[in-house]
């Protein structure tokens, strides 16, 4: 199995061209679920953890052969992976960051084209998760629900009819189930609103998170919002909580974007030409700079800032190939961190030059 | 490259965070694994907020003697004591939902408002679902029958365990 093949594309999540695609990224749902017969796996021993692992890849195998899941699975034992391809992986939101640092025998399946992965031995046995470009949530939800029913067939989860689907954190009981979606505001960050937005967020009880999950930096203007109630609602309500709260998010940015137009076009317009000229020109750069300027770009695109006919999911590109284990993936090789620095801006200006692109650069 | 803690060859190559501050660390493997392994103080430090959230609910009902003896209650399922779970903010087995429903409640009401489930049924009925919490259980004993060099009793309890095994393996699909 080879991963390179994987690091060429940019991955269902920032494929994004819809409507609304330059704020709304991308819809994720997981499900976290257990089997009834081992224990949770922070008391495993490592045959427990083997054991939960041979059972699960049995399970998906039987999947494959019966022709109810893709016959191109790709089954990856984390465990084995060396360090960059499980950074890499973790780059891709295929894998969790606590999946690729745990220990032990653990495995991810992911298909082609990554629009779900099944990790075994994270935080729970099993955790099943569906990414779909776009505002997506309904679809994604019915996706993980028949994956979760297959994979039930053979196997038998830990559940109560009190509690629900029992998990080792209790903030996950009930449905297991985490929807969320991920949005662009970098308005909202600029006009110093944001804040605000996440409070009243918190108030009806979701969570806002980092580009990369808990606990993660917001990191390029990009956050999760997604709900914190697992137990005593529907999956289809909590979906349609996170789902409704997007379009009020979009407005909220728009209006935020408006402002910065009317109120500071010169300082707004300044801010995302100079992005511009640094992502296009420089020699050595680091990917949280790296991020923080293909935001303002990224919003310039959608205002009309930029001149020639550079495209939002061009931007996406270049948004996951800058990471650190996708640049040394695509490179061939690994890179101490001055050596990506400066590979990062070969790319960037490769992918940016005025000479190598068609259209005018910015000076209207 | 060499390690930069003895004379292996360096083969993790890490990104170390401290202050926001981002710094390279070329270490072998044992160097890397003795590296990355929290200290006991880190690995406290894992959950604080629902550790905070414990004590705080814990407090207002227990008395520091009730809540030291309610802190080595241990699960006789998987093991995991009170103060385990307190410290790591995750459960040891399914059965824990069960044996310490009554410290569990307060916790589950404060982060879901809820504690009644009326979301998705597993679709297959679930056979015997406590004759697979005992495999648990079983499981552990003959670990520890094994680490005793009690080999009698490793082998009762393989037994058993595999008569529970066959019997609530699911039939194969129609």
């Amino acid at each position: 199995m080879n991963l390179d093949e994987l690091a060429q594309t940019t991955g269902e999540w920032l494929r994004g061209s819809g409507p609304e695609s330059d704020i709304v990224v991308s819809s994720r749902v997981r499900l976290a679920r257990n089997l009834a017969d081992f224990p949770f796996i922070s008391r495993t021993t490592e045959a427990d953890r083997a054991a939960i692992e041979k059972i699960l890849h049995g399970r998906l195998q039987e999947m494959q052969d019966s022709g109810r899941a893709p016959a191109d699975l790709i089954y990856v034992d984390v465990g084995d992976l060396p360090e960059l391809d499980r950074q890499f992986l973790v780059e891709r939101q295929l894998i969790s960051r606590e999946h690729a640092e745990s220990e032990g025998a653990r495995a991810v399946a992911i298909d082609r084209a990554e629009q779900f992965s099944v990790m075994i031995n994270e935080e729970d046995h099993l955790r099943i998760q569906v990414m779909h470009s776009g505002l997506d949530l309904q679809s994604a939800l019915e996706q993980a629900s028949t994956i979760d029913d297959m994979i039930e067939e053979q196997v038998t989860y830990a559940f109560s009819d009190r509690l629900g689907y029992l998990t080792a954190c209790p903030t996950n009981v009930g449905t297991g189930l985490r929807v969320s979606v991920m949005l662009h505001l970098p308005a909202l960050v600029i006009t110093r609103q944001i804040e605000k937005v996440f409070k009243s967020l918190q108030k009806i009880n979701l969570a806002v998170r980092g580009l990369y999950g808990e606990g993660s930096q917001a990191t390029g203007d990009f956050y999760q919002i997604s709900n914190q109630l697992t137990l005593g609602e529907t999956e289809q309500e909590l979906a349609k909580k996170v789902a409704d709260v997007v379009p009020v998010l979009i407005e909220y940015e728009r209006q935020a974007r408006s402002f910065l137009v009317r109120e500071s076009h010169e300082t707004l317009h300044d801010r995302v030409s100079r992005a511009f000229g640094i992502l296009r020109t420089a020699q050595t750069i680091t990917s949280e700079e790296t991020m923080h300027l293909l935001s303002s770009v990224r919003m310039g695109i959608n205002l009309g800032l930029i001149g020639n006919d550079l495209k939002i999911t061009t931007i996406n590109k270049l948004l996951i190939h800058t990471q650190p284990a996708h640049l040394q993936k695509l490179a061939g090789m690994e890179l101490d961190q001055t050596d990506r620095n400066v590979e990062r801006a070969a790319y960037l200006r490769q992918h940016l030059d005025p000479d190598t692109k068609s259209g005018d650069p910015a000076n209207n | 490259m060499k390690c930069q803690k003895c004379d292996r060859a360096a083969t993790f190559h890490i990104t170390d965070l401290v202050d926001g501050q981002a710094s390279e660390v070329h270490l072998c493997e044992q160097c890397a694994q003795a590296f990355l392994t929290p200290t006991p103080e880190e690995a406290e430090e894992v959950m604080p907020a629902m550790a905070g959230l414990l004590a705080q609910h814990l407090a207002v009902d227990e008395t520091a003697d009730e809540l030291a003896r309610l802190d080595q209650r241990a699960c006789p399922v998987c093991g995991i004591t009170f103060l385990q779970f307190r410290k790591q903010g995750r459960l040891g087995c399914p059965h824990d939902y069960v044996f310490f429903e009554k410290e569990l409640e307060p916790l589950l009401l404060n982060i879901h408002d809820q504690t009644q489930h009326i979301g998705k049924n597993p679709k297959r009925c679930p056979r015997g679902a406590d004759q697979q919490t005992q495999l648990i259980r079983l499981r552990r004993e003959m670990k520890e029958a094994v680490s005793e060099e009690n080999y009698e009793r490793a082998s009762e309890l393989r037994d058993q365990i595999r008569e529970i095994e066959a019997s609530v393996r699911p039939s194969p699909e129609p």
